[in-house]
Protein backbone atom coordinates (compact mmCIF):
# COMPACT_ATOMS: atom_id res chain seq x y z
CA UNK A 1 0.00 0.00 0.00
CA UNK A 2 1.26 3.53 -0.90
CA UNK A 3 1.14 6.27 2.05
CA UNK A 4 -2.26 7.09 0.77
CA UNK A 5 -3.76 4.18 1.06
CA UNK A 6 -2.18 3.16 4.44
CA UNK A 7 -3.25 6.30 5.65
CA UNK A 8 -6.99 5.78 4.45
CA UNK A 9 -7.39 2.07 5.75
CA UNK A 10 -6.09 3.52 8.74
CA UNK A 11 -9.64 6.29 8.74
CA UNK A 12 -11.30 2.97 7.89
CA UNK A 13 -9.95 1.16 10.96
CA UNK A 14 -10.76 3.56 13.41
CA UNK A 15 -13.86 4.81 12.31
CA UNK A 16 -15.08 0.74 12.08
CA UNK A 17 -14.10 -0.12 15.79
CA UNK A 18 -16.83 3.60 16.18
CA UNK A 19 -19.48 1.93 14.27
CA UNK A 20 -19.04 -1.72 15.82
CA UNK A 21 -18.69 0.18 19.51
CA UNK A 22 -21.66 2.51 18.69
CA UNK A 23 -23.83 -0.59 17.51
CA UNK A 24 -23.55 -1.78 20.88
CA UNK A 25 -23.71 1.46 23.02
CA UNK A 26 -27.25 1.53 21.09
CA UNK A 27 -27.87 -1.08 23.15
CA UNK A 28 -26.09 -0.60 26.48
CA UNK A 29 -25.87 3.26 26.42
CA UNK A 30 -24.68 3.20 29.96
CA UNK A 31 -21.60 0.55 29.33
CA UNK A 32 -18.90 2.76 30.47
CA UNK A 33 -15.85 0.66 29.02
CA UNK A 34 -17.38 0.73 25.88
CA UNK A 35 -18.03 4.62 26.05
CA UNK A 36 -14.57 5.25 27.45
CA UNK A 37 -12.99 3.13 23.95
CA UNK A 38 -15.54 5.11 21.53
CA UNK A 39 -14.30 8.66 23.07
CA UNK A 40 -10.69 6.77 22.31
CA UNK A 41 -11.06 6.61 19.16
CA UNK A 42 -13.53 9.42 18.29
CA UNK A 43 -10.59 11.55 18.90
CA UNK A 44 -7.74 9.39 16.48
CA UNK A 45 -10.52 9.35 13.83
CA UNK A 46 -10.84 12.98 14.12
CA UNK A 47 -7.02 13.92 14.03
CA UNK A 48 -6.46 10.88 11.27
CA UNK A 49 -9.41 12.44 8.87
CA UNK A 50 -8.22 15.80 8.72
CA UNK A 51 -4.47 14.26 8.18
CA UNK A 52 -6.14 12.61 5.31
CA UNK A 53 -8.13 15.86 3.76
CA UNK A 54 -5.29 18.02 4.16
CA UNK A 55 -2.73 15.77 2.52
CA UNK A 56 -4.91 14.22 -0.43
CA UNK A 57 -8.47 15.34 -0.41
CA UNK A 58 -11.81 16.00 1.93
CA UNK A 59 -13.64 12.90 3.18
CA UNK A 60 -15.84 15.04 4.21
CA UNK A 61 -17.57 18.51 2.85
CA UNK A 62 -16.91 19.80 6.43
CA UNK A 63 -13.55 18.93 5.63
CA UNK A 64 -12.84 20.73 1.88
CA UNK A 65 -11.52 23.64 0.96
CA UNK A 66 -13.53 26.41 -0.63
CA UNK A 67 -11.14 28.98 -0.97
CA UNK A 68 -9.18 28.20 -4.23
CA UNK A 69 -12.13 25.74 -6.07
CA UNK A 70 -14.52 23.90 -5.14
CA UNK A 71 -12.45 20.80 -4.21
CA UNK A 72 -15.18 18.36 -2.73
CA UNK A 73 -16.00 18.09 -6.66
CA UNK A 74 -13.10 17.28 -7.62
CA UNK A 75 -11.76 14.20 -5.33
CA UNK A 76 -12.24 10.62 -6.47
CA UNK A 77 -15.09 8.27 -5.95
CA UNK A 78 -14.86 5.58 -3.76
CA UNK A 79 -15.61 3.34 -6.28
CA UNK A 80 -12.90 4.11 -8.34
CA UNK A 81 -10.12 1.96 -7.41
CA UNK A 82 -9.05 -1.89 -9.00
CA UNK A 83 -8.59 -2.41 -12.96
CA UNK A 84 -8.74 1.53 -13.35
CA UNK B 1 -30.18 13.43 7.99
CA UNK B 2 -27.40 11.68 6.34
CA UNK B 3 -23.78 12.96 6.08
CA UNK B 4 -21.43 11.28 3.29
CA UNK B 5 -18.22 10.05 3.62
CA UNK B 6 -15.38 9.80 0.69
CA UNK B 7 -14.77 6.13 1.01
CA UNK B 8 -15.71 2.64 0.84
CA UNK B 9 -16.36 1.11 4.87
CA UNK B 10 -14.14 -1.99 3.91
CA UNK B 11 -11.62 -1.48 0.49
CA UNK B 12 -12.83 -3.29 -2.90
CA UNK B 13 -10.13 -2.97 -5.31
CA UNK B 14 -10.77 -5.61 -7.92
CA UNK B 15 -8.00 -6.10 -10.93
CA UNK B 16 -9.56 -8.76 -13.16
CA UNK B 17 -13.16 -7.97 -14.60
CA UNK B 18 -15.74 -10.38 -14.54
CA UNK B 19 -19.19 -10.01 -15.95
CA UNK B 20 -20.38 -13.79 -14.56
CA UNK B 21 -19.80 -12.78 -11.25
CA UNK B 22 -20.91 -9.48 -11.54
CA UNK B 23 -24.39 -10.82 -12.51
CA UNK B 24 -24.32 -13.16 -8.66
CA UNK B 25 -23.24 -10.35 -6.96
CA UNK B 26 -25.99 -8.22 -8.19
CA UNK B 27 -28.22 -10.14 -5.96
CA UNK B 28 -26.77 -8.77 -2.64
CA UNK B 29 -27.71 -4.95 -4.89
CA UNK B 30 -31.36 -5.37 -5.36
CA UNK B 31 -32.06 -9.01 -4.51
CA UNK B 32 -34.69 -10.18 -1.91
CA UNK B 33 -31.76 -10.18 1.02
CA UNK B 34 -30.22 -7.67 -0.21
CA UNK B 35 -28.49 -4.45 0.81
CA UNK B 36 -31.48 -2.10 -0.70
CA UNK B 37 -33.82 -4.20 1.29
CA UNK B 38 -31.99 -4.38 4.50
CA UNK B 39 -31.31 -0.47 4.80
CA UNK B 40 -35.25 0.23 3.49
CA UNK B 41 -36.41 -2.16 5.97
CA UNK B 42 -34.35 -1.09 8.85
CA UNK B 43 -34.81 2.74 8.24
CA UNK B 44 -38.61 2.17 7.20
CA UNK B 45 -39.36 0.73 10.57
CA UNK B 46 -37.54 2.80 13.07
CA UNK B 47 -40.14 5.65 12.70
CA UNK B 48 -43.06 3.42 14.45
CA UNK B 49 -40.80 2.03 16.79
CA UNK B 50 -41.89 3.13 20.92
CA UNK B 51 -38.16 2.90 22.03
CA UNK B 52 -35.49 5.04 21.49
CA UNK B 53 -32.73 2.43 21.75
CA UNK B 54 -34.42 0.40 19.11
CA UNK B 55 -35.07 3.32 17.01
CA UNK B 56 -31.44 4.75 17.16
CA UNK B 57 -29.95 1.00 16.03
CA UNK B 58 -32.88 1.10 13.49
CA UNK B 59 -31.27 4.15 12.20
CA UNK B 60 -27.49 3.19 12.79
CA UNK B 61 -27.42 -0.41 10.78
CA UNK B 62 -29.76 1.03 8.48
CA UNK B 63 -27.16 3.45 7.63
CA UNK B 64 -24.50 1.06 7.57
CA UNK B 65 -26.76 -1.13 5.22
CA UNK B 66 -26.42 1.63 2.91
CA UNK B 67 -22.66 1.71 3.37
CA UNK B 68 -22.91 -1.76 2.58
CA UNK B 69 -24.93 -0.99 -0.56
CA UNK B 70 -22.47 0.84 -2.17
CA UNK B 71 -19.48 -1.25 -1.34
CA UNK B 72 -21.57 -4.12 -3.83
CA UNK B 73 -22.33 -1.91 -6.08
CA UNK B 74 -18.39 -0.87 -6.20
CA UNK B 75 -17.99 -4.87 -6.46
CA UNK B 76 -20.55 -5.05 -9.32
CA UNK B 77 -18.96 -1.77 -11.12
CA UNK B 78 -15.04 -3.13 -11.39
CA UNK B 79 -16.45 -6.52 -12.36
CA UNK B 80 -17.97 -5.00 -15.33
CA UNK B 81 -15.16 -2.57 -16.64
CA UNK B 82 -13.52 -2.74 -19.79
CA UNK B 83 -15.82 -5.85 -20.50
CA UNK B 84 -15.71 -6.58 -24.52
CA UNK B 85 -18.66 -7.02 -26.30
CA UNK B 86 -18.09 -11.24 -26.93
CA UNK B 87 -17.04 -11.23 -22.93
CA UNK B 88 -20.82 -9.51 -22.58
CA UNK B 89 -22.19 -12.29 -24.75
CA UNK B 90 -20.62 -14.68 -23.86
CA UNK B 91 -20.62 -14.25 -19.58
CA UNK B 92 -24.68 -13.87 -20.33
CA UNK B 93 -24.22 -10.44 -19.22
CA UNK B 94 -26.17 -9.45 -22.45
CA UNK B 95 -29.60 -9.39 -21.22
CA UNK B 96 -28.73 -6.90 -18.37
CA UNK B 97 -26.77 -4.39 -21.31
CA UNK B 98 -29.30 -4.39 -23.29
CA UNK B 99 -31.28 -2.78 -20.83
CA UNK B 100 -28.55 -0.94 -18.58
CA UNK B 101 -25.48 -0.79 -20.42
CA UNK B 102 -23.05 -0.84 -17.28
CA UNK B 103 -25.32 1.03 -15.47
CA UNK B 104 -25.54 -0.40 -11.86
CA UNK B 105 -29.64 -1.03 -11.51
CA UNK B 106 -31.04 -3.12 -8.38
CA UNK B 107 -32.27 -6.50 -9.62
CA UNK B 108 -31.91 -10.15 -7.96
CA UNK B 109 -29.38 -11.80 -10.06
CA UNK B 110 -32.61 -13.41 -11.44
CA UNK B 111 -33.48 -10.61 -12.64
CA UNK B 112 -36.25 -9.66 -10.33
CA UNK B 113 -36.38 -5.82 -9.76
CA UNK B 114 -35.95 -4.76 -6.27
CA UNK B 115 -39.32 -3.87 -4.61
CA UNK B 116 -40.83 -3.26 -1.50
CA UNK B 117 -42.78 -6.60 -1.24
CA UNK B 118 -39.19 -7.89 -0.87
CA UNK B 119 -39.55 -6.40 3.09
CA UNK B 120 -42.17 -5.66 5.60
CA UNK B 121 -42.11 -2.51 7.57
CA UNK B 122 -45.32 -3.88 10.43
CA UNK B 123 -45.48 -1.30 12.64
CA UNK B 124 -45.66 -3.62 15.68
CA UNK B 125 -42.00 -3.91 17.73
CA UNK B 126 -41.77 -7.83 18.37
CA UNK B 127 -42.70 -8.36 15.13
CA UNK B 128 -40.63 -5.92 13.50
CA UNK B 129 -37.30 -6.83 14.98
CA UNK B 130 -38.14 -10.58 14.57
CA UNK B 131 -38.29 -9.57 10.67
CA UNK B 132 -35.13 -8.31 11.03
CA UNK B 133 -33.35 -11.09 12.71
CA UNK B 134 -34.46 -12.73 10.06
CA UNK B 135 -33.08 -10.34 7.51
CA UNK B 136 -30.12 -10.61 8.22
CA UNK B 137 -29.74 -14.55 8.29
CA UNK B 138 -31.10 -14.07 4.90
CA UNK B 139 -28.51 -12.13 4.01
CA UNK B 140 -25.50 -14.19 5.71
CA UNK B 141 -27.08 -17.35 3.95
CA UNK B 142 -26.53 -15.63 0.95
CA UNK B 143 -23.35 -14.35 1.27
CA UNK B 144 -22.90 -18.22 1.90
CA UNK B 145 -23.65 -18.47 -1.51
CA UNK B 146 -21.67 -16.44 -3.11
CA UNK B 147 -18.29 -17.42 -1.60
CA UNK B 148 -19.54 -20.93 -2.77
CA UNK B 149 -19.63 -19.87 -5.90
CA UNK B 150 -17.10 -17.17 -6.09
CA UNK B 151 -13.40 -17.67 -5.35
CA UNK B 152 -11.39 -15.17 -6.60
CA UNK B 153 -9.74 -13.48 -3.41
CA UNK B 154 -10.37 -10.03 -4.60
CA UNK B 155 -14.08 -10.50 -5.04
CA UNK B 156 -14.01 -12.89 -1.04
CA UNK B 157 -12.98 -10.38 0.80
CA UNK B 158 -15.07 -7.45 0.77
CA UNK B 159 -17.53 -10.36 0.48
CA UNK B 160 -16.38 -11.77 3.62
CA UNK B 161 -16.60 -8.78 6.24
CA UNK B 162 -19.53 -8.02 4.77
CA UNK B 163 -21.08 -11.76 5.60
CA UNK B 164 -19.57 -10.97 9.50
CA UNK B 165 -21.13 -7.82 9.29
CA UNK B 166 -24.89 -9.69 8.93
CA UNK B 167 -24.20 -11.45 11.85
CA UNK B 168 -22.79 -8.74 14.22
CA UNK B 169 -26.21 -7.26 13.01
CA UNK B 170 -28.13 -10.43 13.48
CA UNK B 171 -26.96 -10.03 17.47
CA UNK B 172 -27.95 -6.61 17.95
CA UNK B 173 -31.29 -7.16 16.52
CA UNK B 174 -31.55 -9.86 19.37
CA UNK B 175 -30.69 -7.55 22.04
CA UNK B 176 -33.11 -5.00 20.75
CA UNK B 177 -35.68 -7.91 21.25
CA UNK B 178 -34.60 -8.96 24.56
CA UNK B 179 -34.42 -5.28 25.90
CA UNK B 180 -38.14 -4.34 24.03
CA UNK B 181 -39.80 -7.44 25.39
CA UNK B 182 -38.50 -7.04 28.53
CA UNK B 183 -40.04 -3.54 28.71
CA UNK B 184 -43.62 -5.43 28.03
CA UNK B 185 -45.85 -7.21 30.35
CA UNK B 186 -43.66 -10.36 31.13
CA UNK B 187 -46.70 -12.06 31.44
CA UNK B 188 -48.30 -11.35 28.24
CA UNK B 189 -45.79 -9.49 25.89
CA UNK B 190 -48.38 -9.68 23.18
CA UNK B 191 -51.33 -7.84 25.33
CA UNK B 192 -50.94 -4.56 23.49
CA UNK B 193 -48.54 -2.67 20.71
CA UNK B 194 -46.16 -0.15 21.98
CA UNK B 195 -46.07 1.29 18.36
CA UNK B 196 -50.30 1.84 18.64
CA UNK B 197 -52.25 0.74 20.84
CA UNK B 198 -52.46 3.90 23.96
CA UNK B 199 -52.23 1.29 26.69
CA UNK B 200 -52.89 -2.13 27.62
CA UNK B 201 -56.14 -3.37 27.21
CA UNK B 202 -57.28 -0.47 25.01
CA UNK B 203 -56.82 -2.57 21.65
CA UNK B 204 -57.08 0.72 19.40
CA UNK B 205 -59.72 2.39 21.68
CA UNK B 206 -58.02 5.66 23.13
Amino acid sequence: MNAKEQLLFNVGVVDFTMTDLGLFLDTHPKDQRALEYYRHYAQIKKQLCREFSKKFYPLTMAEADCEKAWEWAEAPLPWEGGCE
Amino acid sequence: MWQYERRLQFPVNIKEPNAKLAQIIMSQYGGPDGEMGASMRYLSQRYATPYREVAGLLTDIGTEELAHLEMVATIVHQLTRNLSMEEIVRSGFDKYYVDHTLGIWPQAAGGVPFNACEFQSKGDAITDLTEDMAAEQKARSTYDNILRLIKEPDVCEPIKFLREREIVHFQRFGEALRLTTEKLNEKNVYAFNPGFDKCENCNGQS
